[in-house]
């Protein structure tokens, strides 16, 4: 119990004292898993679109599929990555393994399902509501599409978000394929599993109390926005 | 410059649509020409709203043909417009919905604000050009979308039940600015289930119950002596509430 309390208070002073090694690995995490969420929502929603109002053999097929992506094991991720960007994988010549890039890879392959699939949803919604005004007003189904995505802004932001939130949280893929390297690919889930294993418990809490404060203040920032838009735009 | 020939008239050869295991629309033969004001009435049900999305082009035919009949019709989609039951807006501002419409019939984007303006002063709601669309209220929507549908400037223009949502000044004024629609040379094709709107805005009356045209006639006609029992009986039944 003390012990705890210890941990706690020596957290709370890491994260004060603003500790460069701290600084790099926070802002590290960031980097690869905002990059992999630029990744997958400008891969995802188009997809997401495309299955919401298209009609083509094994649609149904495709969406079973695709929400069962969504549960993928990082571990398994990371471990596909990991085969490809190997030296004897495909894609071995580019060296890349071990890098923040192949985290990168590994988080957008990850997270593109949860976007693809919460998008497909939420468009394929809205359109048997549009449907057929849409229609009357001569639109097709590609600029319906797009005018989907549009007006259903606010709750693709909650899809990518859910993206985020999982790339943020995750550790399985990011292990593997970067390594944990100090100074190199060491971001805040895998500083917190390792410290962890070597008891060094107050520098693990303390990136974790930054890893949940930043998703929940991300969280409540789409939150509002989403309902400030619902008010104005109903 | 020549005005571009009709696409009018529209025919339909022994339309019938069926949904869910019922007939909602059954054999429904009939020819529907240009200028007069058409109103197609019939008890909740009869297959009204059906009917005008099979004219629409929204719903196909389960058997038979509905033809455009006219000499231009090839281009037909962008000649009508219709009015929805329950109109959709998307989320912005009413005149942006408006000028949504023009942008998909190729109206060149330096003429949508100034047609989209107009079409929203005709209907009264120059002052909530700028509101978010989705917060207008039904009525204001409703009107909204008459404004869309004249702004694309339609030959033919299906109208199911405009003012069904609307206070009575509201109904006037769109009853007003249907008759302003037509005057500048639109067909009209439209439903209500306001007897007395009828009586005021149809030329011809289509009379629909069960999904079948039990009866066509001028409007005059129609309700000075229905030639059908059914007629009789919705007219006299209808009456005290219009
Ligand atoms: N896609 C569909 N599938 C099954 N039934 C349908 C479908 N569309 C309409 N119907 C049914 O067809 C009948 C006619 O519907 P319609 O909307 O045309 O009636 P209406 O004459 O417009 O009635 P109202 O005056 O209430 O608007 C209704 O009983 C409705 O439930
Ligand atoms: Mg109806």
């Amino acid at each position: 119990m003390n012990s705890l309390h210890e941990a706690f208070a020596q957290a709370a002073a890491l994260v004060a004292s603003g500790d460069p090694a701290l600084v790099d690995i926070v802002l590290l995490s960031l980097r690869v898993s905002l990059s992999a969420v630029c990744i997958a929502t400008l891969i995802g929603l188009p997809i997401g679109a495309a299955i919401g109002v298209g009609r083509f053999p094994g649609r149904r097929a495709l969406i079973v599929v695709l929400n069962a992506l969504m549960g993928l094991p990082p571990v398994v991720v990371g471990l596909l990555v990991y085969l490809l960007l190997s030296r004897a994988g495909p894609l071995g010549e580019l060296g890349i393994l071990f890098t923040p890039a192949a985290m990168v890879i590994a988080q957008s392959i990850l997270i593109l399902p949860i976007i693809a699939a919460l998008a497909r949803q939420a468009i394929e919604d809205a359109w048997t509501e549009y449907q057929e005004q849409l229609r009357s007003l001569g639109a097709g189904r590609l600029s319906a599409a797009f005018t989907l995505l549009r007006d259903t802004r606010f709750s693709l932001l909650t899809a990518v978000l859910a993206g985020f939130g999982r790339a943020a949280a995750e550790v399985g893929a990011v292990m593997i394929v970067g390594g944990n390297i100090d100074g190199v690919t060491r971001v805040m889930t895998t500083a917190i599993a390792l410290e962890t294993s070597k008891g060094d418990l107050p520098l693990a809490l303390g990136l974790g109390v930054i890893l949940i404060s930043l998703v929940l203040i991300l969280n409540a920032a789409a939150y509002l926005t989403k309902e400030a838009a619902q008010r104005r735009y109903g | 410059m020549r005005a571009p020939s009709s696409i009018l008239p529209l025919a339909l050869v022994e339309v019938t649509f069926a949904a869910g295991g019922r007939t909602i629309v059954d054999a429904i033969t009939c020819e529907i020409g240009p200028s007069a004001r058409t109103v197609i009435v019939g008890p909740n049900g009869a297959g009204k709203s059906v009917l005008m999305r099979l004219c629409h082009g929204l719903l196909a035919p389960t058997t038979g043909r509905i033809e455009w009949r006219g000499a231009g019709a090839s281009a037909v989609g962008r000649r009508q417009a219709m009015v929805f039951q329950r109109p959709v807006m998307l989320r912005r501002s009413a005149q942006a919905n408006i000028e949504y419409a023009l942008a998909l019939h190729g109206v060149p984007r330096r003429d949508r604000w100034a047609l989209a303006r107009d079409a929203l002063g005709r209907v009264g709601l120059g002052h909530l050009a700028e509101r978010p669309a989705r917060v207008l209220s039904g009525g204001e929507q409703q009107r909204l979308a008459i404004a869309r549908a004249w702004a694309l400037r339609p030959e033919v223009l299906f109208l199911d039940e405009p003012t069904a949502s609307l206070d009575p000044t509201a109904t006037r004024e769109i009853e007003a600015a249907i008759d302003a629609i037509h005057a500048s040379g639109t067909k009209i094709v439209m439903t209500t289930h306001n007897l007395g709107q009828a009586r005021r805005l149809a030329d011809e009356i289509l009379f629909l119950h069960q999904g079948r045209l039990v009866e066509r006639a001028p409007a005059i006609r129609f309700f000075t002596s229905p030639a059908t029992a059914e007629a009789a009986a919705f007219i006299k039944g209808e009456l005290p509430w219009t």
